[in-house]
């Protein structure tokens, strides 16, 4: 004796959002059986192993049937299927794309292509993320990638229009968009200590200051917030004068160590590195226009700067204290005459710093 | 030339990729009506096309319009090869062809494909103009209205209940054509699908032909059922209740006021004041002269606590004996000469022509006074051995059988005192060439007219008129046209059905004669009048009347039953199968009755007994309404009698006896069967008489017997006492204990409405559910079958209890239990239920409290029909009545908020009347209840989408007749779609369930879409009447055939009412959004 076939179809669609949780998280329907009973649902409603059973299954079987609308989410509110309130379409669009940060850490700055995907077995036993929520996540960073590849317009607006997402959630995947268009290097050992977070921190800075639709100008082209302004990048070299010319790096370093003159402990470790970190710091802005150099961004910023000041044990205090008259005092030099890139680039380059300045 | 048909189709969406290449689709559109076909252009590489096509216009018949679908296929251009289809829409064109319902179709409906399921959405446009054709020979019957409701639907009033209408008709079925070995399965699907469609289009013709026939407008509790004879054919039956129905205001609004018959204006002030114009009669003469009625009549006393204060006046006529072997069923005296009163409709053909025959009725609910007595179930069954219809013209076999089982039904109904059977319903069961027919019941006596009252003492004005008649047919027609023009008559027909019982009770009365009972039962005096006898135990297949006086709440009882038979062929199968349905029937007989007992009740609403027939086994499920009527007496417990004490050890029978005790007590707390006061006559168990089971063992022939409540009811006194004699018997004592009860928080009922329950919010769940079961075990006994099928009942509840436990507390209403034996080892249940939120802390105070609060809620529900008589004017000529006589049966209402209710409720109908006349109204009924947006009042569907670009109307379902806290204003026609779907990919499509799981889904979506398209938000009375699943797993193929219908509606919300300004602005603003994307 067994069951053949067992379905429950209800007019409003019932779903569990306990049970599609263990869905996405990619546990399989006996497994899930499991997980439920140990969280002691069974006494809710004088329940048995069998009809937990059997709804995990309807509600997988439902859950699997919805997949391919939550593929282009706009859709889930004009299908016919099935009838969801509109409260519960945003949950299960909102959670569908959720990701998890251990997960997007390893794919960051990856190209989502095949050869990545084929390694996400990998990436699954490392993170602890099963291989079915790990393609589920990949495949929707792919999906994301490809659809505002194509459209023209914020990126942030795009992904939140298209996919129905919320605010926090648009941003997180502009970033991963971000990160996989420009391929930055995130996986050094050095980088290790950085999580999605300040990642997805630093391209949000990137794309609202440095990309082609940060100027204002180039609205509503195609790629503006994924592509970086290329007129800018080649600008930063201007930057070089400052320490290039003696005088100017001279200037610029005795009036930061005025401003900042008693101010800190690690004051006389600031004097001495100046030079080293005012160069490490604009010979990033100046090979910005390499491709191979724009990956590295982040790298160099940890190598060039981060790990020299942390060596000094500057504290996040002193570094914000340090950036802010680093920053400012080439204003006063009268020599200097590119303000505006300096600007531009120092407003993102302090703000990523601040956010990767930790343990 | 009587109707013009046209169609538009705008555009596509969602369209599946059917050209690789370009993952593009090339797609254009077919619009075919009969033989005509019409092509838009091909829209190229979209998935989302928009041809915004011309209007088709097709010029035909109106009974083509009542017989064709209009059929929409949406293809694939191809330039070198055939085009593909990609799906086809079937739009049911019969709700445009009377004027009160939909003026349009227009909408996003799934365009569907039997082998793929659902493949996108198309958008279009239907509209009907229809020429005036007062031809008396015309084969078309526009204009009849069908309802599946089984109660007079809300918004309408009977004027006349005319009787049984049914018919069927017959086709070969394509799938068993010799075609059929040479097309593909698609074009067999949608041959048969095509089929289908028509015939019933046919079917409802030829029904609402009848109706006109008969002088009625409508049918009520319409019910089509199909019968797959494989190769002897397809049959299509209907049965339901012609009636005259009156529309309530609505339509003629927004001139109501103006308009207002002067006799009406004095009985909607009563509403408002009651006291002021208590004693002004309202009443008005307005029946025919000819048979003008006495005027003044007492009123009935409305209190269910006071029992009226005056003698019964025995009524006459009840002696026409039972062996009286005229079948017309029109008892000899006065009853079979009623007269056809002469009605201010001029198109009435003269009456009596074909109506009634069978005095049955479709109808489950009926306003209060109606239904007068209830004698008991009657019911009758045989089996047949189908045979290749020969001549589809004339399905003589098909219509003589039903005609036999007619028969026998209304000579048991007969046999019971009663002139008529309510809560009528048919069914077969099919396996191979056996067929069993069934027939069901309620044999009643009924107030043939709707009786009038002044209730000028208890100080409400409330006159109710003339709504109701009813008309038998008596056979001589002579006879009744001879009394017609006899004026006492009247009187000598008031005074007969002026029935002194009160409402609460009055339907227990036994309709029989004491001394001449057809069978043993043990009388007593009622316990509510204590005037009339009542039976101790009554079983009905109707719901629950409103006005009954019950304690505690109700539950939902089911017997089951598995009975083993040798595979056979032919006349040995089926006189095999005839022998065992007497047993069977008794079985499950005792079991309902046991198990009544066992939750301290004595009455069984709703009962259905459903007998399913399979190569090897029989399956019997008998499902039903529990509940404790305090006008019966208290049911006795149970005892466990050893058959000799040596057998079986007395303490094993007594830990038996203590358990069934035990479980009693539990259930009497459980469902709160706390009766007003116990008397001490007649309490206790009666002396079991002895058993008369002669009677049913007598011999079957082919054409098996009835059961009726008549002849199983000697097992009801075996109920008292049972005894142990073998192990089977201890045994089925066990399985009766092994049912549990619903966990806390839930209750389950499969009636209308649920005993004890009525104030529902607004969360609404309806679900359907399939199970099968294989039997791998090839030994199994009858014992072993009975437990597994029993367990698969039992785990479908719990399943149902444990998806749902969000609604606590939270009753699954209308559970309706479909068994079949799909093949020689499948078990299938299906399950149609809805589950409906209540107010727990209002049910418990409600139990202490004054029922103040209890008869405005009662009566808001129980009849919405006399409620929205106060909003009628238009047709106010006949005659006017007032809504408080709803709730007559509770003194202390609360009239003044009623009232209230009633003239806002009138100016909302008005205000939508306006919206609805501009065309394209979608109302918006308020989401599911846990939607946060949906706090309080409900918004329009616009403003409650969070992203944009939607125009999906939530479409409620439900297997009941209304919707909680949500009123009906329209009726927009019926659905009735069916569906075939096919596989040749099943392990792709996710196995069975997976298969089975998406098909359902699809048949939901499919209903909501037309239903929306119609303009309609809400399907009530939804039910699936035919889940037919075939499966070849080796070939990795699947087959299913669903058949649906209910009543396509309009509602609102009743919160709406109170803002009904600013709904129906929003829901004209929404409505005009929607239709802006078209």
């Amino acid at each position: 004796m067994s069951v053949e076939l067992d379905v429950f179809v209800g007019n409003t669609t019932i779903m569990d959002e306990e049970v599609y949780q263990l869905w996405l998280d990619g546990y399989t329907v006996n497994d899930a059986v499991k997980v439920r009973m140990e969280g002691g649902v069974m006494d809710e409603c004088e329940a048995s192993k069998d009809v937990l059973l059997s709804d995990t299954m309807d509600q997988y079987r439902t859950f699997q049937m919805c997949e391919r609308l939550l593929h282009s989410p706009a859709k889930l509110a004009n299908q016919l299927l099935f009838q969801i309130p509109p409260h519960r379409q945003i949950m299960l669009i909102e959670r569908y794309y959720a990701f998890d940060d251990t997960f997007v850490r390893e794919v960051l700055g990856k190209k989502l292509s095949k050869g990545t995907k084929k390694d996400l077995d990998d990436i699954s036993a490392k993170t602890g993320v099963t291989l079915k929520s790990c393609r589920r996540q990949f495949d929707n960073f792919k999906r994301v990638f490809k659809v505002v590849e194509e459209l023209k317009g914020p990126l942030v607006e795009n992904i939140r229009q298209h996919f129905l997402l919320s605010d926090k959630l648009a941003r997180d995947y502009a970033a991963i968009v971000f990160f996989a268009n420009n391929r930055f290097e995130t996986g050094k050992r050095k980088l290790q200590y950085l999580s999605f977070q300040d990642f997805a921190f630093c391209a949000g800075q990137l794309i609202s200051n440095w990309t082609v639709g940060a100027v204002g100008e180039y609205n509503m082209v195609e790629d503006m917030d994924v592509d970086l302004d290329k007129e800018f990048l080649q600008e930063l070299k201007e930057l070089k004068i400052l320490i290039t010319d003696k005088d100017l790096l001279d200037q610029h370093k005795s009036l930061v160590c005025t401003a900042l003159r008693g101010k800190t402990k690690v004051f006389p470790e600031m004097e001495t590195s100046f030079k080293n970190l005012s160069r490490g710091l604009i010979n990033i802005a100046a090979k910005l226009t390499n491709t191979k150099d724009v990956r590295d961004f982040f790298i160099d910023l940890v190598e060039k700067f981060i790990e020299p000041c942390r060596s000094d044990r500057w504290t996040a205090a002193d570094m914000k204290l340090y950036l802010t008259h680093y920053t400012n005092s080439a204003h006063i030099l009268d020599t200097f005459k590119h303000q505006v890139v300096w600007d531009r680039y120092m407003g993102v380059v302090k703000s990523c710093i601040f956010k990767m300045y930790h343990d | 030339m009587p109707g013009k048909l046209k169609a538009k189709i705008v555009a596509g969406r969602h369209l599946p990729v059917m050209d690789r290449a370009s993952d593009l689709t090339d797609a254009f559109v077919e619009v075919k009506f009969g033989n005509t076909t019409f092509k838009t252009d091909v829209c190229p590489k979209s998935l989302n096309p928009q041809w915004n096509s011309e209007w088709f216009k097709f010029e035909v018949d109106d009974e083509d319009l009542q017989d064709e679908p209009l059929q929409i296929t949406v293809l694939d251009h191809d330039t070198y090869s055939a085009n593909d289809a990609i799906g086809k829409v079937y739009i049911d064109i019969d709700p445009l062809l009377y004027s009160e319902a939909a003026s349009v179709i227009s909408g996003w409906f799934p365009i569907y494909d039997t082998i793929h399921g659902i493949r996108g959405e198309i958008n279009v446009i239907v509209k009907v103009e229809l020429f005036n054709d007062l031809n008396r020979f015309r084969q078309s019957s526009c204009g009849v209205k069908f309802f599946c409701t089984t109660c007079i639907p809300q918004c309408y009033r009977a004027t006349l209940v005319h009787g049984f209408v049914e018919e069927l008709v017959v086709n070969e079925d394509p799938e068993y054509q010799w075609i059929d070995r040479i097309r593909t399965p698609r074009a067999s699907n949608e041959a048969r699908q095509r089929l289908i469609s028509l015939m019933s289009g046919e079917l409802q013709r030829k029904i609402g032909l009848k109706v006109l026939e008969m002088g009625g407008n409508a049918v009520v509790g319409y019910l089509q059922c199909f019968d797959l004879e494989g190769e002897s054919g397809l049959v299509v039956r209907a049965i339901g209740t012609a009636c005259t129905l009156d529309k309530l205001s609505s339509g003629s609004a927004p001139n109501t006021n103006t308009h207002m018959h002067p006799n009406t204006a004095p009985a909607s002030n009563a509403c408002n004041s009651p006291s002021k114009d208590g004693k002004e009669p309202v009443f008005v003469e307005d029946l025919p002269s000819s048979s003008g009625p006495p005027t003044p009549f007492r009123a009935l006393p409305t209190s269910s606590s006071s029992p009226p204060p005056f003698s019964p006046s025995k009524p006459c006529s009840r002696q026409s004996s039972s062996s009286d072997t005229d079948l017309s069923l029109t008892p000899k005296t006065g009853k079979n000469t009623w007269p056809r009163p002469s009605f201010p409709f001029s198109s009435l053909p003269s009456p009596t022509l074909h109506i009634g025959e069978f005095p049955f009725f479709t109808l489950t609910s009926f306003p209060p006074g109606f239904l007068l007595h209830v004698g008991g179930v009657v019911s009758a069954r045989s089996v047949k051995l189908l045979d290749r219809i020969h001549n589809p013209d004339e399905p003589e076999t098909r219509d003589a059988w039903w005609e036999e089982i007619r028969q026998e039904i209304k000579s048991h109904a007969r046999a019971l005192g009663c002139h008529a059977v309510v809560g009528y319903s048919e069914s077969t069961s099919i396996c191979e060439e056996v067929c069993i027919l069934s027939a069901s019941g309620t044999a009643a006596i009924l107030n043939p007219r709707y009786m009038r009252e002044g209730c000028l003492d208890i100080g409400c004005t409330d006159h109710r008129l003339v709504s109701f008649f009813l008309l038998f047919s008596s056979k001589s027609k002579c006879q009744s046209s001879h009394v017609y023009d006899n004026a006492p008559f009247w009187f000598l027909l008031f005074s007969r059905f002026e029935d002194p019982s009160p409402p609460s009770c009055g339907f227990c009365h036994i309709p029989y004669d004491e001394l001449n009972m057809p069978f043993p039962a043990q009388l007593t005096y009622c316990y509510h009048c204590r005037r009339q006898k009542v039976p101790d135990v009554l079983f009905t297949t109707i719901d629950l009347p409103s006005e009954a006086a019950v304690a505690g709440k109700g539950c939902l009882i089911q017997a089951r039953l598995c009975r083993l038979k040798k595979k056979a062929q032919g006349e040995t199968n089926a006189t095999a199968i005839s022998n065992l349905l007497p047993f069977m029937e008794y079985e499950l007989h005792t079991q309902l009755m046991n198990k009544l007992k066992l939750r301290s009740m004595n009455a069984l609403f709703g009962l259905h007994i459903q007998i399913s027939v399979g190569e090897n086994m029989l399956l019997g499920l008998a499902s039903a309404t529990g509940v404790y009527l305090t006008a019966l007496p208290a049911p006795g417990g149970i005892q466990i009698a050893g058959k000799t004490p040596g057998d079986l050890s007395n303490e094993h029978i007594s830990s038996i006896q203590k358990r069934i005790n035990d479980t009693i007590a539990v259930n009497k707390e459980l469902y709160q069967i706390n009766p007003p006061e116990l008397a001490e006559e007649g309490v206790g168990s009666p002396i079991p008489e002895p058993r008369h089971r002669s009677r049913l063992f007598r011999s079957h022939s082919e054409s098996s017997d009835e059961l009726s409540e008549l002849d199983l009811s000697h097992g009801k006194k075996d109920a008292f006492v049972l005894e142990i004699d073998d192990t089977d018997a201890v045994e089925d004592i066990h399985s009766l204990l092994i049912d549990a009860p619903p966990p806390t928080g839930f209750y389950s009922c499969n009636t209308e409405n649920m005993p004890g329950i009525s104030n529902w919010t607004s969360g609404v769940q309806m679900f359907t559910s399939v199970r099968v079961l294989r039997l791998s075990n090839a030994n199994l006994t009858n014992q072993g079958l009975n437990k597994i099928f029993t367990d698969l009942c039992e785990n479908l509840l719990k399943s149902f209890y444990f998806k749902l436990r969000s609604m606590i507390p939270c009753c699954l209403c209308h559970l309706n239990f479909t068994v079949a034996v799909p093949e020689e080892e499948l078990i299938q249940v299906t399950v149609t239920a809805v589950a409906m939120t209540y107010d727990k802390e209002q049910t418990q105070e409600k139990t202490a409290e004054k029922p103040v609060n209890k008869g405005s809620l009662e009566a808001e529900e129980q009849l919405q029909f006399p409620l929205e008589l106060c909003a009628d004017s238009s047709s106010s000529n006949i005659q006017t009545a007032s809504k408080i006589s709803g709730i007559f049966n509770s003194a202390s209402v609360d009239y003044g908020s009623f009232a209230d209710r009633c003239s806002t409720w009138l100016e909302l109908l008005r205000l939508k009347a306006h919206t609805i006349r501009r065309g394209s109204v979608k109302t918006i009924s308020s989401l599911e209840r846990c939607s946060p947006l949906q706090e309080g009042r409900s918004r329009s569907l616009r403003s409650s989408r969070s992203f944009g670009g939607s125009s999906v109307t939530v479409v409620k379902m439900t297997p009941l007749s209304f919707l909680p806290g949500i009123r009906i204003i329209k009726y927009l026609g019926i659905i009735n779609m069916f569906f075939i779907r096919e596989t040749t990919s099943l392990r792709e499509e996710g196995g069975v369930s997976g298969f089975l799981h998406s098909f359902i889904a699809e048949v939901f979506a499919m209903v909501r879409a037309h239903v929306a398209a119609l303009g309609g938000n809400a399907v009530v009375s939804y039910s699936m009447k035919e889940c037919v699943f075939m499966e070849n797993p080796n070939k990795n193929q699947a087959q299913c055939l669903i058949n649906v219908s209910g009543d396509a509606v309009i509602c609102i919300s009743e919160t709406d009412q109170e803002s009904s300004a600013s709904t129906a602005n929003t829901g004209q603003t929404g409505g005009g959004g929607t239709d802006g994307a078209t």
